[in-house]
Order: structure tokens, then sequence, then C-alpha cells
């Protein structure tokens, strides 16, 4: 039985690398004596896979876990006996069970939600509300974003325009655009919010948000110190219109269609 | 959220941040505030070495079921975070409140191996408590040492308060008591040292003066003040199913060298080996029950979600019980996820059996520790292993699927020819050929042989204190020579061989069995730089080298001597049942390549069943 579960990731637990993240939801289910399935061997594992992992130093409140149980759970027993088990800075959200024919979150990841923000005692020229509103506007007209991506082979300059489909300072707008209510946002109220994001993710294309944030320190002729912001995730996606290797954005044909992970394949929704 | 002594920063900036949070599954939370005692616990290493430590996880489980105490950890900060503390004037914290340890009551430091020694400086060093005992104050905490090192604590006596001779179960609450008591006094920081130097087991090495022959050797060693005690009687839990032990370990979130639930089944080893020191020291054996086990093995794999869980003991074969908890354990665990690891088993049907149950027996090794090559020289070691017996253990794994060995030996062992040396090879060959003996169609492809050698450090309290060590030159020799004969053998190229640094063994041999007067060579080392000693990657032979010249300490009076039957040595005020008696009669035997039989088998009168326990009490 395939299940997805959703959870948030804050405070100490963000330098916690995502295979240790896996090590320590493995354990949590064995205390929580939850069933899950195991591969087949002499050193089986539990069937357990993430969406796409969290970089060391990043907060999260839309990350996403997919098991196989040995049977159905409901989703209340489930959150209840999986958070008696987690600490404070972990805390599983949601839970669904999964369409048998689903694919995982993996493989049908197709973009993620960000929130930006300076971190305590940091300056930032986005820290002025004004000057802030001004660039990202900026930054939204231009014809093409131009940054040079990096990966293990090359460095190669890249356009991002069309993977960043939404980027505002405001949180009503951002809300508005992707139709999610994001509520309570696990993030320290001592740091300072400064901009709202939606990029294009997955297997094939993978933009991170530090690469909006030194373009737009580019923009501006400054020096883009990663020390200073602190990256959240706060929503991730799959797409509808999904297709091996393809790649949709707002302006392809299809064009994506987005449908927040907690829903994509799960058999309680349609 | 958690409040972290480190800014991100920094967390962002080194190497397994993870190492420095805290926070894991299991660790206990107290308020500092509402305590009477801190008690700091320190694994001298990085992290993931610290963590995989049974000892301290059955300390600090034993001190926090006291109300009034609050026991904390802290590990070695590695290089990289090193250099930001020194440089950003950050001192050294415990994981769980993330507090400075300088605030602490008590710091308590596991000595595990000699090579850690400087690491214990840095501890001190970026906590801020002064390095030696005579200059710290007041307000800092005690330092306080233990484990096996501290069967000679002499080389670092200046940087201890107390040092704590036998096993954590027994004494730490009087320990305790006192100091709270001292506290309610405002007593001096002496009048503390005093009370706890009359605590049975508890060594306060500021209140011992040592005077020397000319020759070197040590000519008497002595209280200077009445309240402490001329020897320090070892400590000994006499029953070990009705004791400390956890039940709820702790859990780190990266991995620790030891990533699982370690089950101490039993505690001291029957068979008098004489190289090994571990098996003197914790003389006599003592098992733990089967209900205590398996009560614990239960509750541990409950409590941590570990999905392996491993037996320990200095040689598993030797408890009786050990089918019925092995087999106990496969059933109640096997196919819930949870895999059964069974180091040190003395390879016959039965380990055969269990093994092939389970481990993937293509990717599982066997593995012998013959100790030496020839049957001449493991008469000296009293190790009770025959060629006849690992040729069958092998020969019974092949003819059940495995083809890979790995051997054991050590270089450098006393009375060691050449001859005896040829052996390693000639014995891994041996094996090879049985291997090879099967009709090729019953074979599992090649057989793989792995031999190791280490090189032999004679140690204080066994048989062997008194014999000299070879030098790096001659272990680096031997080290050819065998490898030239291992490339000569027939099945040569079915044997990997593997060995260990000549440089690092030599200086562990100084220290093993060295004196006070070594104090100040690790002191300076440590100021130029030596850390880490026990990591290849750090250690600084030439730092080292220098650092003795300067005090004019000759490592060889350390290594090289053989020590006269009368010689005083630095360790003797220490008893740990087994007496020096014994000890030079085992020594005197093994020059005559004569087996002494192990507890079991007949009683040797070592001196052990003072203690009134364990084996000597079942036997008698």
């Amino acid at each position: 039985m395939k299940a997805r579960l959703k959870f948030s990731k804050i405070g100490s637990m963000r330098f916690i690398g995502h295979l240790d993240v896996m090590r320590y939801f493995q354990k949590a289910m064995k205390r929580a004596n939850i069933e899950i399935s195991y591969s087949q061997g002499f050193s089986p594992h539990q069937l357990m896979s993430f969406a796409s992992p969290l970089g060391i130093g990043l907060s999260s409140d839309g990350e996403y876990l997919d098991i196989v149980l040995e049977h159905a759970m409901e989703k209340e027993d489930f959150l209840s006996r999986i958070n008696a088990q987690m600490n404070e800075e972990i805390t599983v959200t949601d839970f669904t069970l999964l369409e048998e024919e689903s694919k995982s979150s993996m493989a049908v990841l197709a973009a993620c939600d960000y929130l930006v923000a300076l971190k305590p005692d940091k300056t930032s020229f986005l820290s002025d509300p004004e000057r802030r509103k001004e660039v990202l506007s900026h930054l939204n007209s231009r014809e093409k974003i131009e940054i040079l991506k990096k990966t293990k082979r090359s460095e190669k300059m890249t356009d991002i325009k069309d993977n960043i489909y939404f980027l505002t300072e405001d949180r009503k707008a951002f809300e508005n655009f992707t139709g999610l209510n994001y509520g309570q946002i696990s993030l320290d109220e001592t740091v300072l919010p400064l901009f709202y994001v939606q990029l294009t993710a997955g297997s094939v294309v993978n933009i991170k948000p530090e690469l909006v944030l030194e373009a737009l320190c580019g923009q501006e002729g400054e020096i883009f110190d990663p020390l200073c912001f602190q990256i959240h995730r706060l929503e991730m996606y799959g797409d509808l219109n999904m297709k091996k290797g393809e790649v949709h954005t707002l302006t392809t044909e299809p064009r994506c269609e987005l449908v927040s992970l907690s829903k994509y394949g799960s058999k309680w929704i349609n | 959220m958690r409040k972290l002594a480190l800014s991100d920063d920094i967390l962002l900036k080194i190497e397994k941040p993870a190492r420095y949070i805290g926070g894991e599954i299991n660790m206990v939370k107290k308020d500092p505030k509402a305590v009477d005692i801190r008690f700091c616990m320190c694994f001298p290493d990085v992290y993931e070495i610290g963590m995989s430590h049974l000892g301290i996880q059955i300390l600090y489980d034993m001190f926090n079921l006291r109300e009034d105490t609050y026991c904390e950890r802290v590990y070695s900060p590695w290089m990289d975070l090193d250099r930001l503390m020194r440089e950003e004037h950050i001192p050294l914290f415990a994981l769980e409140s993330q507090e400075p340890v300088k605030d602490f009551d008590f710091l308590g430091i596991t000595l595990q191996y000699e090579m850690c020694y400087t690491n214990i400086l840095q501890i001190l060093d970026l906590s801020g408590i002064p390095l030696c005992a005579r200059d710290r104050m007041t307000e800092d905490p005690f330092v306080i040492g233990g484990g096996p090192c501290t069967y000679n604590p002499e080389p670092i006596a200046d940087f201890f308060d107390i040092f704590y001779i036998g096993e954590g179960e027994t004494v730490y609450g009087e320990l305790l008591d006192t100091y709270k008591a001292w506290k309610k006094k405002n007593g001096t920081r002496e009048d503390f040292l005093k009370e706890a130097a009359q605590i049975p087991g508890l060594y306060i090495p500021m209140f011992y003066e040592a005077s020397y022959h000319d020759d070197g050797t040590l000519a008497s060693f002595v209280p200077t003040i009445p309240e402490a005690p001329k020897t320090i009687l070892k400590q000994v839990e006499k029953d070990m199913s009705d004791t400390f032990y956890p039940e709820r370990p702790l859990v780190p979130y990266i991995k620790a060298t030891q990533d699982r639930v370690v089950l101490e089944i039993q505690r001291g080893c029957i068979r008098g080996c004489r190289f090994c020191q571990a098996g003197m020291l914790y003389r006599p054996i003592r098992p733990r029950s089967l209900e205590f086990l398996k009560q614990r093995a239960k509750v541990m794999l409950e409590s941590t979600g570990y999905e392996e869980i491993s037996l320990s003991s200095l040689s598993s074969s030797d408890y009786k019980e050990l089918s019925d908890l092995v087999y106990w354990l496969i059933d109640e665990f096997q196919g819930k996820g949870v895999n059964i690891s069974l180091p040190s088993l003395r390879i016959d049907a039965f380990a055969l059996d269990v093994m092939s149950k389970v481990q993937d027996i293509r990717k599982s090794s066997l593995t012998f520790a013959p100790e030496a090559g020839s049957q001449r020289m493991r008469n000296v070691i009293n190790k009770g292993l025959t060629e006849e017996v690992i040729l069958k253990g092998a020969m019974d794994a092949f003819l059940g699927g495995w083809n890979r060995v790995k051997l054991y030996f050590m270089l450098g062992l006393p009375g060691e020819t050449f001859d005896d040396i040829e052996q390693i090879a000639v014995l891994s060959d041996k094996i090879a050929r049985e291997y090879y003996t099967i009709p090729k169609e019953e074979r599992n492809g090649k057989v793989n042989i792995v031999t190791s050698t280490s090189i032999f450090v004679p140690k204080p309290f066994t048989p062997f204190q008194w014999a000299p060590m070879n030098s790096k030159e001659e272990a680096e020799e031997k080290r050819e020579f065998l490898l030239s004969k291992v490339k000569s053998q027939l099945n040569a190229r079915s044997i990997k061989y593997n060995c260990h640094d000549a440089d690092v063994s030599e200086l562990e041999g100084v220290f093993a069995r060295g004196d006070r007067r070594l104090c100040d060579v690790i002191l300076q080392a440590y100021k130029e730089g030596c850390i880490y000693d026990a990591w290849g990657e750090f250690f600084k032979y030439d730092v080292w080298k220098k650092s003795f010249e300067e005090h004019g300490i000759s490592m060889d009076f350390y290594l090289k001597r053989e020590r006269g039957e009368d010689e005083l040595f630095p360790w003797d005020f220490i008893d740990i049942g087994v007496t020096k008696r014994f000890l030079l009669k085992e020594y005197k035997r093994s020059k005559e390549a004569v087996v002494t039989p192990n507890c079991r088998a007949k009683c040797s009168g070592c001196g052990a069943a003072k203690f009134g326990c364990g084996e000597c009490v079942i036997s008698a």
C-alpha cells in the first residue's frame, strides 16, 4: 500500500542531511510500530524515498516522503503514532494513501515554493521594503534572466526566466497565485521574510532559490553571501501533464498543471 | 526551537554540523538549574567514534537516573571546528544544554586508548579549564578519568584531579554524594579531593610522589598525605544482571561507527592470552543472565528503532547460553527488519549455522584471530587456537559456501623469530590450499584471504609487561620480510596482506608503560600542534620526537628494555586482583612456550578470586 507523508523540518534539524533524515524516519517507523514494507534479500531495507533532498541549512514546511505500508492506515492514526516519535523540530503534518499505480513523488516532482528570508544580524539590500519591491519587479520585467549554472560536470549560462513561475514580496499575492494558504509558517520570528517564489523542480531541470538570489544580486551589482539568507521550502508540486524526460513550464505546450504532492495520486481525493 | 551554542554561520562552514547540535533520540532533558550536580561525560575523539561507546551510554543512563544530577556529553571538535573555536574564542560546550563545559561540576573523560592523550588537552584547553590539575581554581570542574588507560594513568597524571580505577557502575554514587556534602560546606578543592581519596578505587594523583633511581627506573611511589591509600583497589561490579544498563540508549542522527543496539553479554574473559590487557583487567568473567539480556534486547530495539543488534564481549563463544540467546534473537527479530551481528565467534558448527541464518554467505567473511603464525608462538602467547582447528573451521565454512577469510596476527611478539613470522604466510597459504582441495565444480569461485598484522604493544598488567617492544625499524623489517614471504606462497594471488602503522605503535608503547615524567612531553607536543594522534593523517611523528628530545627523555627506555623481575612499575600501586606474582609466573611460562589452561578448565590462582564473584565463585 503506497502512502505519502508531508513533514516540516526546522531549527537544529536544518543541519541534518537528507540521508540522515531518512535514517531518522526509518527508526521512527520502527519505534512507532508502523508496519512498513521491506525490500527482499539478506539486508532488507524499508521501502522509502524522498521527493527531493533539502540542502543542509534550509528549513521547510513542505517535505515529502513516500513509503510502502503492509496495511492501509487512517490518517489520524498514522499522524498520532509517528508524531509521538518525532522530535520538536520535525513534525509530520499530512498523510495520504496513494493509488497503487501512482508514480513516486521524486518522479512527478515539477515545482517548489520557497520563502526567502534574511537571517537576524545580517544586512542586505533587500531588507528595505521599497527597494525590495523595485528590485523584484525589475527582475520580473526582464526578458532574460541569465545566471551561471554549475553542475558536477559543467558550468554554463542558463536563462531561468521561464523557470520562475511567480516571484513576489507579497504573501497574499503569492497565495492567490498558488491557491494555497500556508497558514503558520514554521520560521523563527527573528528572520525577516523577503520574498516568495515558485520555481521549476525535478530530475530534468531543478532551479534552486539560491539562483534567484544570485540573479538579484547580479542585477544590483551586490555580492551574494549565502550565509545571510534563510531559505524555507513551503510546498512541492507534481505536474498532471508530466511526461518522462520533458519539462513543462507556464509557457510550454502543454503547460504544467501543478498539484501539491499531498494531493497528487492520493486515494482520498478526486 | 533548541538553542545552539554555534551560530548558523559556523555550522554551515564545518563538516558534519550534526556532530555538535545534540538533540538525539533518547537524549535526557533536564533543567540544569534544578539539579545539584552537573556532570559532563567526554569521549576524547570525534563524535561518531565517541557515540559508539557503550560505557558512556551505561554511565549516562546511570547518572541521569539520579534526580540531583544532570549528565551531559561532549566529544572532540573536529579539526575544522577546533580552528574556528580558537579564532572566535568560543568555549567548548556540552551537547544537551549547549552550555560551556567550564560551568560543570565534573568533567569525566573516558580513556580508551593511549593515542587520545593530546585530545584530552584539546578538550580542557577549548573549555578554558587549566590543563594541569594543580593550576585549577575553586570554580573549575573536577576532571576525572576512567576506562582502560587508567590502569596506568601516570603519563597523564598531571592533567587529572581524580582517576576512577574500576568499573563505573560501582562507586560514582558515593563520589557524587560526597561532592554534594562538600559543596554545602564551602570547602576548598583540596578538602574535596582528600575526601574522594578515601573512596575505594579513586586515585588522586597530586597526593602521590614518585622518585627514581639513577638508571631511570622507579625507586618509590608513595602517598604524601595520610588520607591517600598506598594501593588502589580496582572496583568490580559483582552482579552483572542486577546493575545499570540503559533501556533507552542514545541514537545519533549521523551514522556512528557502532550504528546498532549493543548488548554486552558478559564482562571479562577466561582465556588468559598473555598479550591481552582486557583479559587480565576485567577478571573474573561475569555473565549476564539470559533473562536480563532478552529483556534488554527487546526494550532497546523498541526504544531506539535500530535495525541491528550486536552482541558484545571479549569472547562470545565462552558465554554458556550463547546458542539459546542467539536462536531466541533470530526467532524473535529476524523477518522483522532486524539484523543480528555476531562478532568474536569461534568458528565451529554452531557459528556456521548461525552465520548462514543471519548473513549473506556470498558477502560475509570468516574471521580468525590466530594472533601468531606458528604453534610455538601461539603457545608463547597462550592463544589456545591450533592450526587443526583453524583449517577444519575454514574447510567447514568453504563447504558451506563461504570463500572469504580474514586473518589477524601480531608482529613483534616476545621471542619471535623470522621462522615464526614466515609461518603467518604459510598458514594463510594452507587455508587457501585447503580451499582448492574442493573439486572445482563445487567451489564458489576463487578464495579470498586477507591477512592483517598489527604491531604488538606490551601493556601493563599482562605477563608481557616486562617484555621489550620492537623498535619501529625492527617492525618495518619484519613487515617487509612477511610481505616477501606472502608473495612467495603458492596461492600468493589469493592472499592480500595489510599492516598497521609502526610510528603510532611506538608512541602507544611508550605511553602504555610510561611514568609521570611523560606529562611534560605530552603537554609540549600538544602545544606544538599534536592532536588526533590516533588518526594517521594528523600524526606528527617529528614533533613528538622533538618533544622527547627536548625533555631529555628516551623512548627506548620505555620500549626496548626487558624490565627486571624486581623492578617497581609506575602502575604497581593499583591492585587489579590479578597479582604481579601470577603475571611473572606467566611471563616465565611464556618463555618456555608452556600454555596455561583457561579459568574454566582449571583455576590458576591469578588472584581475581578476591572479588568473590563470577567464574571464581562458580568454579570454587
